[in-house]
């Protein structure tokens, strides 16, 4: 089971829920039934982006899951980000 | 990680085009011409805020030698993006209309129009003809005007995104709230023994570099576009480029020349599809070059700021609460650092509680662009003030007191993740263990230390590694060469090859050259296409162990490399190993040249840290500051080229201290920016500067083969809470906004006597 | 529109052009010349990207007037190296990693090959004093100051 943590924001959507138990092998079936569980988070995933064990990812979808990872959903940071238009 | 020996990486070479740099050969932005090319100008708006009425462009059209005119009406309105790195994306739309204003123009400097003329001298006499009418509307000059109840709104349709959504409903200046938070911020502030507090404020400043944007766009019968141009992303041109003017980016070549500065100012196009366009109507080459007076004005500069932070420690030193608001100028569309700003400020330490919201705030300015570490120093600034204070109010060393709060490996960042190995804490042992920190201070002298942090970027990039019969390689890449990236570049390939740093050939090549590779930016090139290269040097490794099979006629399991030869493990073969040389040499009778390739899409890893010491000494006269010693320590990770690496340190800190002390965008109530040139926009020369002694600390990076960070962001971060610290200590006052010129810092000490 | 024929020397060649009463001396370099190593940062004379000397004298070429150096002679950055050998401030630049872009670069050697040409020893006060026209975004100017610093020692330990 890797374990998902929710920042305030996203988990003040779900009941202030801010860590989730959820066996997947990689991030995009974790994300895929994060949204299931939790249908109001859907429109804030695109905010977000992916830490997987500490390292963000900027393409996360089919980074594998180990049984113990911890993933945290990171704001994603919205111009003159690093992304973005890191100098 | 074991500690690798390694051969090049560390050393110091001349860089490859050096040469071509201190004669004059090198070729840049302004330096390329064609055959029949014609010169562009750009008309700028003298208003803050005005509606245009009309254009009337007909009397300069009938001008001899004017070959084409465009407005905004020749841009298609566009709402779509550029996805860079599969992540952030930037507003193509918004670009295009900052490029060229269609109903609104939105600060002084805007483009309204632009001319191509078979001179530089009648281009700008057309633009003296152009007629725009303006309604003028009120301008937006300040965070405080555009919060208001009864603001001039800049864009109507301007709702605030963000987590979690403000109820508004209204028309707004503010285009996206972000927040952090984590434990309970109201209880620990109440339950802290010592809260400190302080409202920060920090002027819009310029990336300031000295090459002034600059291009040449060859619009040809066949549809094909080639545009020449100084860019940190010939890639993200081309795709700029092709979103805003709605053709296919696969008819787009950018060839991208020597790159005159860039700190993330040469990200946005500004002129590339206006030339574009300009080619395509005239039917010939166009040639834009902005003077230094536009570069101030419609270029690039970074957020003004404003930042309300509270810190709360304990008796033991213990920082428990921070809790902090801080508004960004985003200049005329959205898209301020203030999101990096909230996740940077209080990144250096372990606060158990926190709040921080951050708003991005629209106001009739330049639209903001990069500059180095985006959003970071301004937060920061706020944070290593209220450091220094809780130090002060506790009679305690401020860096001890750092070193006790300072996060490691394991600790959880303020934006969620658990840090890996992270360096600051061997960076505040170095601080302290270095000289300065302990020299004797003269009167009237004051001395600052402050930390700072930067995430470092990842992203794609791609390279090829050719190699010659003779034994000399080539290295392509798709990152043009700001700091010294192309003998890095080399470098690496010498690691793995084991060919002298000078038989590589680093080539920086255009977009119908290179694969698909992301910006020079974010402290990226080293880290990220540095591991491209790597994999490619590895992958024309691995093709030589197979022709050596070749050679041998061994089956390829039968041969391996060992200590940079190829050998054989058949036992009993008594065959010499080969060298790299050799096997060159026999390319052809083996299956042809050996080129390797590679491409990443890096993770974003290996957080930079850095602190610095500053002394200053303050003319109590006059107000004026000088700084008389500066240390700038790092954790760079591996130093690859630890002469560039010194050269970022020193760079960002001299940045850092012209942000502190000097630099700022001075606006008169109509929105006209009073101070577009050098003489009143007042950079560090070398006579206001000290030597920028440096530390580099390398606590390597897990992700990197080498355990090379990105270096070039953080080195700005420290200084401006450095400086400010550091006049503190000389005059007793704590300014808390910048920039500290003589005047503001002689209005402090005059109030400090007659308090 | 009346042409001005100047006739000058330019690195040490006799040359010749026409230019506008109101063309600039960089402007001639640049664009008439092709002479490009010289490069335009301001155009108001405050950053030194345009250093050349005219008549051994260090000057902005954004200042003067192309012609004025009629009967003058002009060096840009392309006549400091002799033809087999760097300068030795361009060799002690790469040495010590003294540019990192390299758009400031030329007018550091104009100006810095005019410091040590009046002055062979000086103080890291005076080179920073006297290069304080010529405007450097990217290395805080240290190894700067060390290059021509070195350079200076070099020399002088050359005619010793």
């Amino acid at each position: 089971m890797a374990t998902l943590f929710l920042p305030r924001a996203i988990a003040s959507l779900v009941d202030g829920i801010d860590q989730v138990e959820i066996d997947a092998p990689r991030v995009v079936e974790l994300l895929q039934e994060l949204v299931r569980r939790y249908p109001a988070v859907e429109d804030r995933l695109g905010e977000m982006a992916v830490a997987v064990d500490g390292d963000i990812y900027h393409d996360a979808d089919y980074v594998p899951l180990q049984p113990n990872s911890d993933v945290h959903l990171v704001p994603r940071i919205a111009g003159g980000s690093p992304e973005e238009t890191g100098a | 990680m074991s500690a690798r020996q390694f051969t090049h990486i560390g050393t110091r070479p001349v860089r490859h085009d050096g040469a071509d740099k201190v004669t004059g050969r090198a070729n840049f932005g302004a330096d390329f011409a064609l055959p029949g090319m014609l010169h562009g100008a750009v008309l700028r708006s003298p208003h803050g805020h005005a509606r245009i009425l009309s254009i009337d462009t007909s009397t300069a059209a009938a001008l001899p030698g004017v070959k084409a005119i465009v407005t905004g009406r020749d841009f298609p309105k566009t709402d779509s993006k550029v996805w860079l790195g599969g992540e952030g994306a930037l507003d193509l739309g918004d670009m295009g209309d900052n490029l060229m204003a269609r109903d609104k123009v939105l600060y002084d400097g805007h483009a309204v129009a632009a001319v191509a003329a078979t001179s530089l001298a009648v281009a700008r006499e057309a633009l003296t003809h152009i007629t725009v009418v303006y309604e003028t509307l009120e301008p937006a000059m300040s965070l405080a005007r555009a919060l208001a109840d009864d603001a001039p709104i800049l864009h109507t349709d301007l709702k605030t995104s963000g987590q979690p959504a403000p109820e508004s409903g209204g028309p707004t200046n503010v285009a996206a709230r972000m927040e952090l938070s984590r434990g309970d911020v109201e209880q620990a502030l109440a339950d802290a023994d010592v809260v400190v507090e302080g409202e920060f404020q920090t002027p819009m400043v310029h990336q300031g570099y000295i090459e002034p944007h600059a291009c040449v766009a060859r619009h040809g019968t066949d549809g094909r576009v080639v545009v020449w141009c100084p860019t940190q992303g010939p890639f993200l041109v081309r795709d700029a480029c092709a979103g805003i003017l709605g053709i296919d980016a696969a008819t787009i070549r950018v060839i991208p020349s020597e790159i005159g500065g860039g700190f993330g100012g040469k990200i946005p196009v500004y002129l590339e599809p206006v030339a574009i366009v300009l080619s395509q109507k005239s039917g010939r080459p166009v040639k834009i070059v902005m003077d230094r007076d536009e570069v101030f004005r419609a270029t690039g500069p970074t957020s003004g700021s404003r930042v309300v932070m509270q810190l709360g420690a304990m008796r033991d030193g213990r920082l428990v609460a921070a809790k902090a608001s801080m508004w960004y100028e985003a200049g005329a569309y959205p898209g301020s650092p203030s999101g990096a700003a909230a996740m940077c400020a209080l990144a250096c330490y372990t606060i158990p509680n926190f709040f921080i919201e951050s708003f991005d705030v629209v106001v009739n300015k330049p639209k903001v662009a990069a500059y180095r570490a985006p959003g970071s120093p301004m937060s920061t600034f706020a944070t290593e003030s209220l450091v220094d204070e809780v130090a002060r109010r506790l009679e305690r060393d401020p860096i001890d007191l750092r070193l006790q709060n300072a996060v490691s490996e394991g600790d959880q960042a303020p934006y969620g993740p658990k840090y890996g190995p992270i360096g600051l804490k061997a960076i505040l042992d170095a601080v302290r263990e270095h000289p300065h920190w302990t020299a004797p201070l003269g009167t009237h002298q004051g001395r600052g230390v402050a930390c700072g942090f930067w995430f470092n970027a990842g992203m794609n990039s791609s390279a090829t590694v050719a190699l010659d019969t003779d034994g000399s390689a080539t290295v392509v890449t798709g990152n043009p060469d700001i700091g010294g990236t192309r003998v890095a570049q080399a470098m690496m390939v010498s690691e793995e090859l084991g060919i002298p740093v000078e038989r590589v050939r680093p080539v920086v090549a255009d977009t119908d050259t290179a694969g698909y590779t992301d910006l020079t930016a974010g402290s990226r090139t080293c880290y990220a296409t540095g591991m491209a290269i790597i994999n490619a040097a590895q992958d024309v490794k691995e093709q030589l162990r197979l022709r050596a099979a070749k050679v041998w006629d061994v089956e390829p399991d039968q041969v391996a490399w060992e200590d940079g030869h190829v050998r054989s493990l058949v036992e009993g073969d008594e065959r010499p190993p080969l060298t790299l040389n050799e096997l060159a040499a026999t390319l052809a009778k083996t299956g042809g040249p050996v080129v390797g390739s590679a491409s990443v899409n890096a993770r974003m890893a290996g957080p930079a840290f850095a602190a610095n010491i500053c002394d200053i000494d303050v003319d109590l006269e006059t107000g004026r500051s000088t700084v008389v010693r500066y240390t700038a320590i790092q954790d760079a990770g591996k130093a690859v080229h630890p002469s560039f690496v010194e050269g970022q340190m020193q760079g960002g800190a001299a940045q850092g201290i012209g942000w502190a002390l000097n630099e700022a965008y001075l606006y008169d109530d109509d929105g006209r920016l009073q101070n577009p040139g050098f003489l009143d926009y007042r950079m560090p020369v070398a006579s206001d500067l000290p030597m920028i002694d440096t530390v580099i600390v390398e606590v390597a990076n897990p992700s990197h083969p080498y355990g090379v960070r990105g270096v070039g962001e953080v080195p700005i971060v420290p200084p401006l809470a450095a400086v400010a610290n550091a006049v503190r200590g000389a005059t007793g006052v704590r300014f808390t906004e910048l920039p500290m010129s003589p005047p503001r810092v002689l209005a402090g000490i005059e109030s400090l006597e007659s308090a | 529109m009346s042409r001005i024929h100047v006739e000058t020397t330019i690195n040490g060649e006799p040359a010749e052009f026409l230019c506008s009463g109101e063309d600039t001396l960089l402007t001639a370099l640049r664009d008439t010349l092709s002479l490009t190593g010289t490069k335009e940062g301001c155009s108001t004379g405050d950053c030194g990207a345009c250093s050349v000397l005219l008549d051994g004298r260090l000057v902005p070429g954004c200042l003067v007037l192309a012609a004025e150096v009629e009967g003058r002679t002009v060096t840009t950055v392309e006549g400091i190296a002799d033809r087999d050998s760097l300068h030795p401030v361009q060799q002690a630049f790469l040495n010590q990693a003294a540019l990192q872009c390299g758009i400031c670069t030329p007018g550091f050697m104009v100006a810095a090959k005019a410091l040590l040409d009046a002055n062979p020893d000086p103080t890291e006060q005076e080179a920073r004093y006297w290069l304080a026209g010529n405007l450097c975004r990217c290395t805080g100017y240290d190894k700067i100051i060390r290059a021509v610093l070195d350079a200076a020692a070099d020399m002088r330990k050359a005619t010793a």
